[in-house]
């Protein structure tokens, strides 16, 4: 089972639901793989503390041109949709910053003048925490564009893994989309606030657009309005599981403690989780439309 | 004119509602929402909303099945993987709009049309004019389009004789947060005393030293962890940091919200009382940035 943890709006929760999943899964002898493709701010080793076993560099081809052989017709620049190259008189400049990395520049050049090189964007950290598979794509700070290592996270996924879990980036975007494209179910987590429930409409928009099937966690189900609620009801969007405020939970998070670990209650609440996701998966057993459950928490 | 950018490196910090709030604080000025992913500002500004107008940050590559001789070269090319044979098809999500394929096509089979990924709209508000936008679901080019934003509240700023453009940005460290920095005045980056808000905070650092630009460190829900608020706070000093505010935890905060307000329009009290002891160091660092400027 492959299950991407998104959200439109950043802070929900994602983190917290992906990282405990992820440990109720590995106590139960699953083997379980951590995708984390928030490569802006991966936060996921934060709270699992892997042992790094590798870090492989992340790499995208950018055009070099031998100036030998380059007659300045300008053609490299005219095809280039991203303003990447620019043809000077006597040189050509690359904006490697800009590039795509369609390759358009080195197929079109008449003078076989354009090779491509690899260039460093960002790392992956693959590693193992208390049984989790883990692979982390941090982004090189200064680069914009994420898809590429994103794509690098996702291309070490484990086809054998009995769970794989994607932590996605919040928004709805291009990196989302890199993140979750090829999940079996979405999870959306989501607070019922109106951000919350405005770009929770963006977040279930971009995963019906992908033809996705999407569940939702609420987190700090007891703040804010019961207009979330409604849109979930309205929408027929199965809420799989509500968090109440906890100072407690927020606590533990701030300093890096996984609430399944350090709190009374939830590990219940996660292990309901993964039965009911799994349900909904294979299409057996948990009515996706039964009441969510609820944590109860010793406070 | 002074552009303060409002960025967080974590999402969920409450850049938001800090924007919400120096809206009330800072007298007229221009409001940028630039969190274009997901953009949520105009919530808490009760807006008379301005005309949509259209955003065009790419092409698409369009297919012309009849044409095509499923000879193979276009996906072959394709690097994005956008492209399938028999019949021709375009993969809407995942073409770039590099516009390689329809370049070597043989047959003419596949050309390049502009795509309207998003709207932006100038809406009025007690507070200022304010410019919003809203990329189109899983588009690209959200930088092209926070650009856009910040031109359009520029323009706006200097029709209407207004000093300052405050910018809410966007999460993250990548295309859209770096083209809400390039040329700002001042940035203010809101963290929260977590493990993660610290380790983000330490990345959404570095591109600001990067971009060389003068900032300030909100620490939010500040007493949810005194301790990590502390380390944070002294590293946010040694990274160079004009000051470092700290705002209390207080649910009036998201009452406020849930309300379309901000907590300032409801009290002068616990946060709001933080928010506006900000407000005052930060209006006294914006006018040094603006006479550090002059005088170079």
């Amino acid at each position: 089972m492959r299950v991407a943890i998104a959200s439109g709006k950043g802070g929900t929760g994602k983190t917290t639901v992906a990282a405990n999943l992820a440990r109720v899964a590995a106590r139960r002898r699953l083997s379980v793989q951590l995708l984390d493709c928030d490569v802006e701010e991966p936060d996921c080793a934060l709270f699992l503390r892997p042992r790094i076993r590798s870090r492989p560099f992340v790499e995208v081809p950018v055009p070099v041109v031998d100036e030998a052989a380059c007659t300045h017709c300008g053609i490299c620049a005219d095809v280039c949709a991203f303003r990447a190259i620019v043809s000077l008189p006597s040189t050509v400049l690359v904006f490697p910053e800009l590039c795509h990395a369609c390759g358009a520049c080195a197929v079109l050049c008449p003078q076989d003048a354009i090779t491509e090189e690899p260039r460093r964007t960002g790392q992956l950290e693959i590693g193992e925490a208390n049984g989790i598979a883990m692979v982390t794509g941090v982004l090189d700070v200064g680069e914009a564009k994420s898809p590429p290592v994103i794509r690098a996270v996702k291309e070490r996924l484990d086809p054998q893994a009995d769970l794989v879990i994607i932590d996605a980036p919040p928004g709805t975007s291009c990196p989302v989309i890199e993140s979750v494209r090829d999940a079996d179910l979405v999870v959306l987590v989501t607070e019922p606030t109106p951000f919350g429930l405005h770009d929770l409409r963006l977040a279930v928009e971009m995963v019906r657009a992908l033809e996705l099937p999407c569940v939702i966690v609420v987190n700090r189900s007891d703040v804010g309005d019961g207009a979330l609620a409604e849109y979930c009801r309205q929408e027929d969007l199965p809420v799989v599981m509500e968090i109440p405020y906890d100072r407690a939970l927020a606590e533990s998070y701030a300093r890096g403690a996984l609430a399944v670990d350090a709190l009374s209650g939830y590990r219940d609440l996660f292990d309901g989780l993964l039965d009911r996701l799994d349900g909904i998966v294979s299409g057996s057993g948990a009515d996706p439309q039964a009441p969510a459950d609820h944590a109860e928490v010793s406070r | 004119m002074n552009e303060l950018v409002v960025i967080s490196g974590k999402g969920g910090t409450g850049k938001t509602s800090v924007v919400a709030a120096l809206s009330r604080l800072a007298g007229r000025s221009v409001l940028a929402d630039c969190d274009v992913d997901a953009a949520d500002l105009h919530l808490v500004m009760s807006p008379e909303p301005g005309e949509p107008h259209e955003f065009s940050g790419r092409s698409q590559a369009v297919a012309d099945p009849e044409r095509c001789t499923s000879c193979g070269l276009c996906v072959e090319h394709c690097r994005f993987s956008a492209l399938s044979l028999d019949p021709l098809r375009v993969d809407g999500i995942a073409c770039e709009g590099c516009g390689l394929c329809a370049r070597i096509c043989p047959e003419e089979a596949l050309t390049m049309q502009p795509v309207v990924n998003g709207e932006w709209r100038l809406s009025q508000t007690s507070w200022g004019p304010l410019v919003h936008a809203a990329l189109g679901i899983a588009e690209d080019n959200s930088g092209k389009l926070v650009t856009l934003v910040r031109a359009e509240a520029r323009r706006v700023a200097d029709e209407a004789g207004l000093h300052l453009i405050i910018v809410d940005g966007s999460p993250g460290i990548g295309c859209p947060v770096i083209a809400s920095l390039s040329g700002a005045s001042m940035v203010l980056v809101v963290t929260e005393p977590t493990i993660a808000g610290r380790h983000d905070l330490g990345r959404v650092l570095g591109l600001v030293q990067h971009f060389h630009l003068p900032f300030a460190v909100c620490i939010n829900k500040y007493d949810l962890n005194a301790e990590m608020a502390q380390e944070i706070e002294a590293g946010a000093s040694e990274a160079g940091a004009r000051f470092v505010a700290r705002i209390r935890h207080d649910r009036a905060v998201t009452d406020a919200m849930v309300a379309g307000k901000s907590v300032i329009d409801r009290s002068r009290e616990g946060a709001a009382a933080d928010l506006i002891e900000m407000w005052t160091q930060l209006s006294d660092e914006l006018q040094a940035v603006a006479l550090e400027e002059q005088g170079r």
